[in-house]
């Protein structure tokens, strides 16, 4: 570092912080030497480290409670349940709103609402979030396409972040349907409603439908009616919405 | 893959992160014991050979950010918050440090703020776990951190040292 201007704020943080290796943090102590006010800049924040660490390291030495210690025996999985169907009584009410006077409600009306219902219900499942998992990928295909009596695909989502986890066989309002489940590596859960259509072959836009807290974006393309539902921000869920139907329409 | 103790040596952090960011003892242990029922059901889905450290702190920094949504929805929720500010300190004792001045200060940095200087001042991440852990790119987290620090100097120096060496 040379030439004194190099001094990036980023250099400045990462030398308070101990993050420089030996060569840079010599060079950036010389600039400091000639630049007090900068130099004052960098005490400041050491000592704010070290007054943080005066301020709760305390928290560090307390005896932790017993509560904080045991592992939950049954993972509290039966108040999620619970939960999940209290909320699946909400979905049917704010669907049935959101959607009234809309046109075409015959095939896609039910489906944002199935959709969301089965991911309130399955999504937070621990032991059994799907029937038949990826590793059984070609089974799962062909079965579920077999039961909904045309040929389904579980998309790719790995650029979108998202990678399969399974599916599963459930009943729809007009026969069967599959639901596709995908995690991201933080283990956010999204699953993807795939049902024939009473019609068939014709195309809707995107549409967007929310309940407090499951979005689902849903669609009709071809055969099938398709509903990706996810409790993240629309933006976001909008992006994999995207990524679906680019894998399904290649 | 059930370690019963799988979570112990990371629970002193995650009470200490959590004090700093709610600013308050009570809310603090909630938080973390959310995070850990949290952590024992999702168990199945944390990869083996990642840092167990990052997963629990992203688990309880979404929890985190979920309640303050929830509270912004119900107001009057946020009447909790205020204890914060009067919560009676050890550091009280070494008031020379100034350090009920940087408690105050630090309960008026925004959250996204206040989470990355924590992760980075308090429990040592390099900025790279920093971004990791809060999703979140590393340019982001250089800027946070930068407002972060120059918005606590700038309230500390004005609330002063001067003032209190006064008394």
């Amino acid at each position: 570092m040379k030439n004194e201007t190099l001094l990036t704020e980023a250099e400045l943080h990462a030398y308070v912080d101990g993050q420089l290796d030996g060569a840079r943090r010599a060079a950036v102590e010389a600039y400091l030497a000639t630049n007090p006010s900068e130099a004052e800049r960098a005490r400041a924040y050491v000592r704010q480290n070290e007054q943080l660490h005066a301020l709760f390291d305390g928290a560090l030495d307390e005896p932790v409670p017993e509560a904080l210690r045991v592992q939950p025996t049954r993972r509290r999985a039966s108040p999620m349940r619970y939960a999940a169907l209290l909320a699946v009584a909400v979905v049917g009410g704010v669907f049935g709103w959101v959607l009234r006077g809309e046109e075409a409600l015959t095939i896609t009306a039910s489906l944002p609402q199935q959709a969301a219902l089965a991911h309130l219900v399955y999504a937070p499942e621990v032991q059994h979030p799907v029937e038949v998992s990826v590793r059984e990928e070609a089974h799962l295909v062909s079965w579920l396409s077999k039961r909904l009596g045309a040929p389904v695909h579980a998309p790719q989502l790995t650029e979108a972040g998202y990678e399969l986890v399974g599916g599963r066989l459930l009943p729809g309002a007009d026969g069967p349907a599959a639901q596709f489940m995908y995690q991201d590596v933080r283990g956010n859960r999204l699953t993807l409603y795939v049902r024939t259509t009473a019609d068939g072959n014709r195309e809707t836009a995107f549409r967007y439908a929310k309940e407090d807290k499951v979005g689902v974006f849903y669609w009709v393309d071809g055969p099938f009616g398709y509903a990706l539902s996810g409790e993240i921000e629309r933006p976001q869920l909008l992006h994999v919405a995207e990524s679906v139907y680019r894998a399904l329409n290649p | 893959m059930r370690d019963a103790n799988l979570f112990d040596e990371h629970i002193p952090r995650l009470r200490r992160y959590a004090r700093a960011l709610t600013g308050e003892r009570t809310q603090a242990d909630d938080l973390v014991q959310e995070c850990l029922a949290r952590a024992w059901e999702k168990l199945s889905l944390w990869q083996r050979g990642t840092d167990l450290r990052a997963w629990l702190f992203t688990i309880l920094h979404n929890l985190f950010v979920n309640e303050l949504r929830r509270r912004k929805s119900r107001p009057e929720m946020l009447a909790l918050d205020d204890e914060a500010l009067d919560a009676p300190r050890r550091a009280t004792q070494e008031d020379g440090l100034g350090l009920r001045d940087l408690q105050a200060a630090l309960n008026r940095l925004p959250v996204d703020q206040r989470e990355v200087l924590l992760l980075v001042g308090l429990e040592e991440m390099s900025y790279d776990e920093v971004a990791k852990t809060l999703g979140i790119p590393m340019g982001t987290v250089m800027s946070r951190l930068s407002r972060a620090r120059e918005r606590l100097r700038v309230q500390l120096n004005s609330t002063g040292p001067a003032l209190r060496r006064v008394k």
